[in-house]
């Protein structure tokens, strides 16, 4: 039989998760694929938390644990320091929640970026500050609930768009990718294992905590965002050569991935038809960056 | 080999005997010159080590801890705004317990916008858990800068060299460049027994509980006290190699003076020369040079002042709301142990120039007064 998922387990149970945690598939994958010769970094996040407290860790690889706004730089930092010491095979993986990307950790996130940094930083993107307890960050989509926006003023505005901005930096490879869809995770996790230079992936890890959903509509929340196009999935390489991964042949209505979520619940039916424009619009831009 | 260079180049040369393997820095005034000479030293190929030319201060400290929690020796360089942007890796680099070297040149914090000398930069990092060095020539600078890791790596703490913006930073001086067959038989390479290893996979820096949190401060402070009789220690080897002697504390002439003057930083070299020239007015007065004020050298202080009969201590920075840093610092280590009395005066702040002249005023105006204050603006124009 013909594996699409390596069956090496890297990281052990007894982490802190709650139920259904997205980011907590997204690290099973991700060292599934990184391997024992991966080092990994950790901002302030959920992650930061459901390794477990010390001296206990699940990730069975070494980490190291960093200030909120530092995950890049101190993957740059780490990989510098074995540069120096000889050790150039290992893989240095900075591990980071969308609030920590999105918004304190662009500085070293550009920075890397522009110097092109033989690092993998790999976003899982739960659309809000979920750690601190569900705060808007500038990777909430538009219309959500969080604890700073509340119903009578939810989050407006689009989400801050990661990988056109990385891309902007022609860094070797940026993608998109879902734990809906492991076996392309994956094949991106591997391609960004085996590309040398600056590589971020940013993985859509719904969270039923946050996203107000049920834990076990974790998998399909992440499958109906690729299916109704809110969450595309594409890779650019070098900045210029735009793929698109997951074809969605006819897309789903958005109501279809909002009736899950209680973030949503009180979006009437004029501002819906507001977010569905502006999905089909950004879709559209996107076919036609297509290479 | 004696050269003459500015105090900036004393610690490019530093970290380059020191064979640093990472530098990750970012420009600032009026430290620039320091990372641009190890660029080249680095581009030249006469230091084999990883440069990361980061975005910002803060990415620059960070930098370094990634470096060396990998197991690498880390070097990095700032002045005032940056080393306040670090201030939150400074508590990590401490906390991580991780030697790396940090240069700062002192320099007074905006607004207004000032590139001149002034403490303050760098006493705002007093509780970060650094020990922290205040050089006074640029032999100083190149000669702490090498210690700083032989001392660091014992006792697994970070270490922050300051000195004074233009008075030192850009000033020409006569330097001793120890060969560096002699810096290495000194200083050894890096080996920490904790570092990230892939073959002994652990976690750095987890979520700790209050079961746990209270014993690594006392670790720390276990390592700052430690550290004084390892620094003593070391200076002496370094006696052995150089000729040169470094301690917590510099006397000069205190040893049948009436009144000592506690001073820090280029002023204290300024102090040495007021001192001779009290002397020969026939007044008899020492200077107290505190070289480290963290750990703080408490008892070597007390031993050096105890036949004193006052003690004036001149700050270049002020605790805005309270008075001069090292004046706080020393009362409360005179405290429940003499009697002293001690005059707090702050010169010199934004880097107004503190000469001979000034010092003499003060070293008299202190014999005359017979009480003492906490707080004198010397020179303050109102």
């Amino acid at each position: 039989m013909r594996l699409t998922i390596p069956e090496q387990e890297i990281m052990k149970p007894g982490h802190l998760a709650c139920q259904g945690c997205g980011a907590t598939m997204a690290m099973r994958y991700g060292l599934k694929v990184f391997g024992r010769n991966t080092v990994l970094t950790i901002p302030a996040c959920c992650w930061a938390v459901i390794d477990g407290p010390f001296p206990y860790t699940a990730v069975n690889v070494p980490l190291f644990h960093t200030a909120f706004e530092t995950a890049a730089i101190m993957a740059s930092g780490i990989k510098a320091g074995f540069d120096a010491l000889g050790k150039t095979s290992t893989n240095v993986v900075a591990w980071a929640g969308d609030g920590g990307t999105f918004d304190i950790g662009m500085a070293a996130i550009s920075g890397a970026a522009e110097r092109n940094d033989d690092i993998t930083y790999i976003v899982y993107d739960n659309e809000a500050y979920m750690n601190t307890g569900i705060q808007r960050s500038s990777a909430t989509p538009h219309g959500a609930w969080t604890t700073t926006t509340p119903v009578k003023h939810y989050k407006r505005g689009p989400k801050k768009n990661m990988v056109e901005i990385i891309a902007a930096h022609r860094v070797p490879y940026t993608t998109t990718a879902s734990i809906g869809y492991p076996e392309d995770f994956i094949k991106k996790l591997t391609k960004a294992k085996e590309t040398r230079g600056f590589k971020l992936i940013h993985v859509l890890a719904p969270c039923p905590t946050g996203w107000k959903a049920e834990p076990k509509y974790t998998v399909k929340l992440a499958k109906l965002a690729v299916q109704t196009n809110i969450f595309p999935i594409y890779e650019v390489e070098d900045g210029i050569k735009y793929t698109q991964n997951i074809k969605v042949k006819q897309r789903k209505p958005i109501t279809e991935y909002f009736k899950y979520q209680g973030r949503f619940k009180h979006l009437k039916d004029d501002e819906i038809a507001f977010i569905q424009k502006k999905i089909d619009e950004d879709y559209e831009i996107l076919l036609k960056k297509l290479s | 080999m004696k050269m003459t260079m500015m105090g900036n180049y004393a610690a490019s040369w530093g970290a380059q005997l020191s064979r640093v393997q990472v530098i990750a820095a970012y420009p600032i005034t009026p430290q620039t010159l320091i990372v641009e000479k190890l660029s080249e030293i680095v581009a030249d190929g006469e230091l084999d080590a990883e440069f990361i030319k980061v975005e910002s201060e803060h990415s620059a400290m960070s930098g370094c801890i990634g470096a060396s929690a990998a197991g690498a020796r880390a070097y990095t360089a700032t002045s005032a705004q940056g080393l306040a942007l670090m201030h939150e890796m400074l508590h990590w680099a401490a906390l991580a317990r991780l030697p790396i070297v940090l240069t700062n040149v002192n320099r007074a914090m905006a607004p207004g916008w000032s590139i001149w000398a002034d403490q303050n930069d760098s006493l705002s990092q007093r509780d970060t858990g650094l020990m922290h060095i205040f050089a006074s020539s640029s032999q100083d600078i190149l000669d702490s800068t090498v210690l700083a890791y032989k001392i660091g790596e014992q006792v697994l703490l970070p270490t922050l060299i300051s000195f004074d913006a233009f008075f030192l930073s850009h000033t020409m001086e006569v330097v001793d460049m120890p060969p560096i067959e002699d810096v290495d038989k000194f200083l050894p390479p890096y080996n920490p027994e904790y570092k990230l290893d892939v073959n002994d996979p652990r976690s750095f820096g987890a979520l700790t509980s209050e079961e746990h949190y209270y014993e690594f401060r006392y670790k720390m402070q276990e390592a700052m006290d430690q550290a004084i009789n390892i620094i003593k220690k070391e200076g002496k080897e370094f006696e052995k190699l150089t000729g040169r002697y470094y301690d917590l504390i510099h006397p000069y002439r205190c040893e049948d003076a009436d009144l000592i003057l506690v001073t820090s930083g280029t002023i204290a070299e300024t102090t040495n020369v007021a001192v001779d020239e009290l002397r020969e007015e026939g007044k008899k007065v020492g200077n107290l040079k505190i070289r480290i004020i963290r750990p703080y050298p408490k008892q070597d202080i007390l031993n050096v002042i105890k036949n004193c009969k006052k003690i004036a201590v001149i700050d270049r920075n002020i605790s805005c709301g309270y008075h001069g840093i090292f004046a706080q610092e020393l009362k409360s280590a005179l405290y429940n142990e003499t009697n002293i009395p001690v005059w707090g005066y702050l010169a010199g702040i934004g880097g107004r120039d503190v000469k001979i002249e000034n010092i003499k005023e003060i070293a008299d105006d202190t014999l005359k007064s017979d009480k003492p204050e906490d707080l004198i603006w010397k020179g303050v124009k109102l």
